[in-house]
């Protein structure tokens, strides 16, 4: 194990590198991260043996990783904003032939009008195609959760495509100190690749994305799809006890601050659990009983699980970098409230969205969201449930 | 509440503010510490104003948002007090270092510094005559260990010496750590 400074891509990009996977396929231009631009690097050093496959679009990217998964082969990419758009058809494929490929997606804003910044419109737009869905505060849990997104894809109740993701930027570009593991400790913990009906086993052959009619097994094959998700909730958990007890760094599908006694609990996801947290500290020393809740798996999203956690708050206040225009909130926001919806008592409930196209997050803007929910908390309903933070006016 | 150090660079592009705060990141990494480097994200080109920031603490830094309200304030170029507000959200107190040859008291006498601890080195002038090339920032990270004392200028040497080792053959890392060391006797406060 060692000690780095290192941004989050480049945090990341070693995580693949130790992984070794046979093969990556990634489209090597902007929008592309440095990540794809590292591991070329390493294939060309001849520090890896994997297969880099350069493709002319994230549509192709997504593509050849498919056929390289249904092959038979470990595969991954890697992607961020337009990027992880183009790939969108192609995403729903890979998730329900069941190919545990791996994906890091850096998170940021999607056109238009045309910005490159930090939000997770990309990501959370990919909410429902079918791949599992873990979220990283900083480079150090980018590159846990890069590592550990093979044992959940690959493992036999899964089999499913699992993408991690880090703040574009803020996260991705940013140097900060990350505890690497040593090469040897990551194969081990990965393990050898297992493939599943793979097209080059002519001893077995086998028909891979064939047409399933009216007549069909659609229909089953997506309840299929369900249950492996259900399985990957128990197995999430096993595998980021597994890393904690041999690495000393514990993972959950959630990570609760301060929320023992809290009136008010902040959910928030990304880098922004980490500015919250800090208020929080700051706020409790002000003797104000304030918590936060960070969210890392949002599919498959532990409902139960979060539902207790906020079992003993008066109000909640939702954190989203992403807006769904014409729902009641945001992605996360709409998630907690359903959790909350068959809570014994319920809480109000307020959704903060900040942060779209890079906009910061300050200490301020989660200072003046708690005293909103203060009011609440209070006894008074607030006018409107979705909030915007740090926003100009007009 | 956590103590934690912040820094905002000023310079343009090419001038290595980036560097200077990726190599203040790796000083701190040798020295146990946490931190955190980043630019200002956004269309990079050479010449045009650029920021960037260093965090540093003894524990884990959690915040990620653009500081705000820097400790110290570090200037590459002094061209730029005319095109930039280089204190902008500072407090009384806070410290400006500014690569310039000309006198501490010209500086401190302008408006936006006004209770603000002004230092001057001549970044530029001791890179020309070190490392033959007009970039200012590792003299910067010298006058910076001086006058905040965060970290000693041995411990800064070795870090140059292991990071540029790997890159560079010993004359340009022997000059880069004479432009250091020149850094930390020559900045003043006159």
């Amino acid at each position: 194990m060692a000690r780095k400074a290192i941004t989050g891509n480049g945090a990341i990009a070693l995580a693949l590198k130790q992984v070794e996977p046979d093969v990556m396929a990634a489209y090597p231009i902007t929008p592309q991260t440095e990540i794809a631009q590292n591991y070329a690097q390493f294939v060309a050093n001849g520090d890896v043996v994997t297969e880099y496959i350069a493709v002319e679009s994230e549509h192709s990217a997504m593509s050849a990783a498919i056929g390289s998964a249904a092959a038979g082969a470990r595969t991954i990419t890697a992607t961020s904003s337009q990027g992880f758009a183009l790939m969108w058809e192609m995403l729903f494929i890979a998730a329900s032939l069941r190919l545990p490929i791996t994906m890091p997606v850096i998170t940021r804003a999607l056109s238009g009008p045309i910005n490159i910044h930090c939000d997770h419109s990309d990501s959370m737009g990919g909410r429902d195609c079918g791949w599992i869905q873990l979220y990283g505060e900083d480079a150090q849990e980018g590159y846990d959760n890069a590592i550990q997104a093979f044992r959940i894809a690959e493992h036999m109740d899964v089999r499913l495509p699992v993408m991690t993701m880090i703040d574009g930027f803020i996260i991705s570009g940013a140097i900060g100190p990350v505890e690497t593991l040593d090469d040897e400790q990551v194969k081990e913990f990965v393990g050898d690749y297992v493939a599943v009906n793979a097209l080059l086993n002519v001893e077995k052959p086998v028909t891979v994305g064939a047409f399933d009619s009216l007549g069909g097994w659609y229909f089953e094959h997506k309840i299929a799809q369900n249950r492996a998700m259900e399985n990957a909730m128990d197995v999430i958990e096993e595998v980021g006890r597994e890393f904690g007890e041999l690495f000393g760094r514990e993972y959950a599908h959630f990570k609760t601050h301060e929320i023992e006694g809290a009136d008010i609990v902040l959910v928030a996801i990304g880098s922004a659990a980490g500015n919250v947290k800090t208020m929080v500290d700051t706020l409790r020393g002000e003797g104000k009983k304030v918590g936060v809740l960070k969210v890392r798996t949002f599919r498959p999203f532990p409902t139960e699980q979060i539902r207790e956690a906020l079992s003993g708050a008066k109000v909640i206040g939702v954190m989203d970098r992403s807006d769904s225009f014409g729902a009641q909130g945001g992605p996360l926001f709409t998630e907690i409230s359903s959790a909350l919806y068959e809570a014994e008592t319920q809480p109000q409930i307020y959704n903060f969205i900040y942060g779209l196209g890079g906009r910061d997050l300050f200490p301020d803007d989660i200072r003046g969201a708690v005293e909103m929910l203060e009011k609440a908390a209070a006894g008074e309903t607030l006018a409107q449930q979705r909030h915007y933070l740090n926003v100009r006016e007009g | 509440m956590q103590q934690v150090t912040e820094i905002r660079w000023h310079a343009r592009g090419g001038q290595g503010a980036v560097t200077a705060a990726k190599m203040v990141a790796e000083v701190a990494l040798s020295q146990d510490k946490y931190f955190q480097a980043f630019p200002e994200y956004g269309p990079e080109r050479a010449g045009a104003p650029i920021v960037a920031f260093t965090r540093l603490s003894d524990e884990p830094i959690q915040i990620y948002s653009a500081i705000e309200h820097p400790d110290y304030v570090l200037v590459l170029d002094p061209t730029l007090l005319d095109v930039v507000d280089v204190t902008a959200g500072t407090s009384e107190g806070a410290v400006v270092i500014v690569n310039s040859e000309g006198a501490c008291s010209e500086l401190a006498g302008r408006p936006e510094m006004a209770g603000r601890k002004v230092y001057t080195a001549p970044a530029t002038k001791i890179a020309l005559e070190t490392i033959k090339r007009a970039i200012p920032n590792t003299p910067l990270i010298g006058a910076l260990a001086k006058v905040s004392g965060l970290f000693s200028l041995e411990g800064i040497l070795e870090e140059v010496q292991t990071s540029l080792s790997k890159k560079f053959n010993e004359d340009v890392v022997n000059a880069n750590l004479e432009a250091v060391k020149r850094g930390y006797e020559e900045v003043s406060d006159e």
